[in-house]
Order: structure tokens, then C-alpha cells, then sequence
């Protein structure tokens, strides 16, 4: 049951990444649209943002790793 | 370069033809033997059929129909894990490895050394089980010090010769050429990426100093970058995961939590303890969150790589897993081939992702190093922001 959960765990954390770097994507491109010379900065900005959200969304997952090992460990 | 390449080639084959003259090939009957003394699990040597985990054509299915039930979880951390020798590939159920150098401290205090091929029957208390050396009475590692060459310091020293390799050669060019002639060959390849860590990573986050950080963050950069693709690579002597290491990228971490701290001024460390223009009982709780942020930025850097690197190998391993599960591990061929139309695309797709989150993950890493580095030695012109 442990690891049920773990896995659900596991879930919300790439449905968390995906809002978050979606959010992300979607500013982006509204920014470029109205001001396409700026693509390049735009680009940078909205990769490194997504590396910092999808830092704490894999935490979660690593988090949920640890939480199914000991929970399939303890069985 | 070619002169370097020619003798990448010629020591890898070196490694390959020394590495052959005293080939551990492990007895099934050690290895069963061993897996039965685990109560926990029936898996046996199987991890045959996940050697050519980047292989598409399921041919390898024939090899496991006599090793019986296959746990594909125990084959995917058994990949992603560090071991202590470096297996190669099974054929025909015969496991064929390279030995590696073994350095382990018991819990007596005594040391055991030797050739992990030595192992595969007790040897000083140690054998060789599922890859690992364990104690030979309890199968696990507690209160031994591993200290051996396992895949991933193998894998490292492989990647360092690499770089060597590539760097010095592209100093020679610059030697030989001049630093202003038009680059040729591995150094046209290399110029625009170094160039850019220097102009658009280095120079807008690190300010005027930035030439004394650079050599740092190239380093870093194309260690990880180098050991990344590597891991992509699924065969010999690519498919370590070393930056999917944790205690490599705590390193990594940990380096650049001491090019950071020792590098930061006065400024930076007024900030962290006595945050100026705060009131005193917000400096309270202000001061422990400064400092535990201190540890957590790299603690994030440590996490986000291991993370991203990890996680992609897992995939990739899961979805050639499938082929095996639908394949019910040699019964079934229609499932075996319709698991292979299934995984083989999506394998190639992951793959491709992973090989921009390789590229990613190490300029992320740099970026952040150096923004960190550049918070640590900025000179304070804006005091009169924080009243």
C-alpha cells in the first residue's frame, strides 16, 4: 500500500512539473509573440526557469523512490 | 586530432584485449547458488537479457527462456546501480564482464584486494553477488568500505581520458594555428560551445572577475555533459550512469558550494548573517533561513541532476522492459514482437530526450554554478534598495 501511494506520489509530482513548465511555455510564447526580437533572451529565460520547477518536481519523484523502496523493503 | 582520436581508439582496444586475457565468464551454478541464498528473491542471473537493453530486436529473448521468471524492477536498479565489475554482455547464459580492481575494507579492519573476478567463490569473507561484493555470510554491504575501481569510477576514468584527450588536442590546434585563425576540426566543434559558456554563462553572472571562474565552470560543464552522453550509450563502455550517481553529483555539488563560499566578500556574507536594513527580531528568523539556504542551493544542484539523469535511464530501461514482459521473457513471440513495435519508437523518442536533457542538464548545472558564484563575489553598488 506503501508503494500505491508512493506511485500516486510519484503522479502528482509530473502533473505539478507539467502545470508548472506549461505555465512557463505558454508565458513564453506569448512573450515572443509580441515581441519577437527578444526570442533569444525569452528562450534562455524560459529554460532555466524550467530546470528550477522540474528541480522540484524530480525532488518529489526522488522523494517517492525512497518512499517505495523502504515501503517494498518493509514488506 | 586525428593523432588523438587514433589513440582513444588504440587504448580502448588496449582496455578491451587485456580485459580479455583473464575474462571472469561466471558459472551459472555460482551465481543460482548464490540467488537461492537470498530468500527474497528468484531471480537469478537474468540480467542477460537486459545487456543489450538498447537493442530494439528482442533477439536476446532465447538466452532468458532457461533463466525462467525475470523481474524486470531488479533488472532496471541493477543498470542504473553501480557494481563492482562491468558487464558487458550474456551470451548464450554465460556472462561476460570486465574485472575490475577491488579494494575493500571489512568491518575486522582488515583489507581485501584483488580482481573482482576473484570473487565470484568466497574470498575473504567476500563474493561477488548480483554484480555487488558483499559478505559472504550476510549478502549485504553493511560495515564494509568499498573502495574499489566499480563501473562508475571505471566509467570516470574513461571519461577523463576522453576529455584529456579532446582538450589537449584542441590546445594543440590553437598552438599550432594561432588563436585567431579559423578553427578546424574538433576545435570548430568546441569553440562555439566553450565561447558561449564564456560569453553568455560566465561573463553576465560573474562580472568583471569572471576569467577566474571560468576554468571551473568548463570543467564542470563538459565533465557532466560527457559523462551524461556516455551513460546514453548502451553498450560497453558506455553505459554507466555516473551522473545518475548521487554521491557524484553531491560532489559536484559540494564543489561548487566551495567555490562559492570561498569566494564570497564581505557583502555576501553580511547578507547571510546580518541581512542589512532588516529589523532585529526579523533578523531572527531571517539569519537560519539565510544559512540553511546556503546548503540548500546546492543541495538543489545535487538533486536536479541525479534526478533528471536517473530517471531518464529508468524510463528508457522500463519501456525495453516492456518488450520482455509482453514477451513473457521468451514464451510468448507475438507478444515479444508486439512489445518491440510498441517500445521501439518510444525507446527511440526517449532517447532523443535524453540526449537534450544530457545537453540541458549539464548547461543548467553550469548556469546556476555560476550564478551562485556571482551572487558570492558581487560588489554591492545599490545599498540604498534595502532601506
Amino acid at each position: 500500500m506503501i508503494t500505491g501511494f508512493a506511485a500516486l506520489g510519484a503522479g502528482l509530482a509530473a502533473l505539478g512539473a507539467g502545470i508548472g513548465i506549461g505555465s512557463i511555455g505558454s508565458k513564453a510564447m506569448e512573450a515572443i509573440a509580441r515581441q519577437p526580437e527578444a526570442t533569444g533572451d525569452i528562450r534562455g529565460a524560459m529554460i532555466v526557469a524550467s530546470a528550477l520547477v522540474e528541480g522540484a518536481a524530480l525532488a518529489a519523484i526522488v522523494i517517492s523512490f525512497l518512499v517505495a523502496g523502504a515501503g517494498a523493503g518493509a514488506q | 586530432m586525428y593523432s588523438a582520436l587514433k589513440s582513444l581508439f588504440f587504448s580502448i582496444i588496449l582496455i578491451l584485449s587485456s580485459a580479455t586475457l583473464n575474462l571472469a565468464i561466471a558459472e551459472e551454478a555460482a551465481s543460482v547458488e548464490v540467488a537461492h541464498a537470498h530468500a527474497t528473491t528468484t531471480n537469478d542471473e537474468v540480467h542477460a537479457d537486459h545487456a543489450s537493453h538498447g537493442e530494439e530486436h528482442g533477439d536476446a529473448h532465447g538466452s532468458e527462456a532457461e533463466h525462467g521468471e525475470q523481474d524486470p524492477i531488479e533488472a532496471i536498479m541493477h543498470h542504473i546501480s553501480d557494481a563492482n565489475e562491468f558487464h558487458i554482455a550474456t551470451i548464450g547464459g554465460k556472462h561476460i564482464s570486465l574485472p575490475l580492481p577491488v579494494l575493500i575494507r571489512k568491518a575486522d579492519g582488515t583489507w581485501s584486494t584483488g580482481m573482482s573476478n576473484q570473487y565470484h567463490h568466497e574470498k575473504d569473507g567476500l563474493i561477488l553477488a548480483h554484480g555487488r561484493i558483499v559478505d559472504a555470510k550476510t549478502h549485504s554491504t553493511e560495515g564494509l568500505l568499498d573502495l574499489s575501481v566499480t563501473k562508475n569510477v571505471f566509467m570516470m576514468f574513461l571519461s577523463l581520458i576522453v576529455l584529456t584527450l579532446v582538450f589537449f588536442s584542441v590546445k594543440g590546434a590553437y598552438n599550432k594555428r594561432g588563436a585567431t585563425a579559423a578553427p578546424k576540426g574538433l576545435q570548430s566543434f568546441l569553440e562555439p560551445v566553450i565561447t558561449y559558456i564564456i560569453d553568455d554563462v560566465a561573463k553576465p553572472n560573474l562580472g568583471k572577475h569572471y576569467e577566474k571562474f571560468v576554468p571551473y565552470l568548463l570543467s564542470a560543464f563538459f565533465f557532466i555533459l560527457i559523462n551524461n552522453l556516455l551513460g546514453l550509450v548502451p553498450f560497453f563502455p558506455g553505459s554507466a550512469n555516473l551522473t545518475g550517481n548521487i554521491a557524484v553529483t553531491l560532489t559536484l555539488a559540494v564543489m561548487t558550494f566551495l567555490v562559492t563560499n570561498f569566494s564570497g566578500n564581505k557583502d555576501y556574507w553580511t547578507h547571510v548573517f546580518a541581512m542589512p536594513g532588516v529589523p532585529k527580531p526579523l533578523l531572527l528568523l531571517l539569519t537560519p533561513l539565510e544559512i540553511i539556504g546556503l546548503f540548500t542551493k546546492p543541495f538543489a544542484l545535487m538533486m536536479r541532476l541525479f534526478a533528471n539523469i536517473t530517471a531518464g535511464h529508468i524510463i528508457i530501461l522500463s519501456l525495453v522492459s516492456l518488450i520482455f514482459i509482453l514477451g513473457e521473457n521468451g514464451k510468448s513471440m507475438g507478444g515479444a514482437i508486439s512489445g518491440t513495435a510498441v517500445a521501439v519508437p518510444f525507446v527511440l523518442f526517449m532517447n532523443a530526450l535524453e540526449l537534450l536533457v544530457a545537453f540541458l542538464q549539464a548547461y543548467i548545472f553550469t548556469l546556476l554554478s555560476a550564478i551562485f558564484i556571482g551572487m558570492a563575489i558581487e560588489e554591492h553598488h545599490h545599498e540604498e534598495a534595502h532601506h
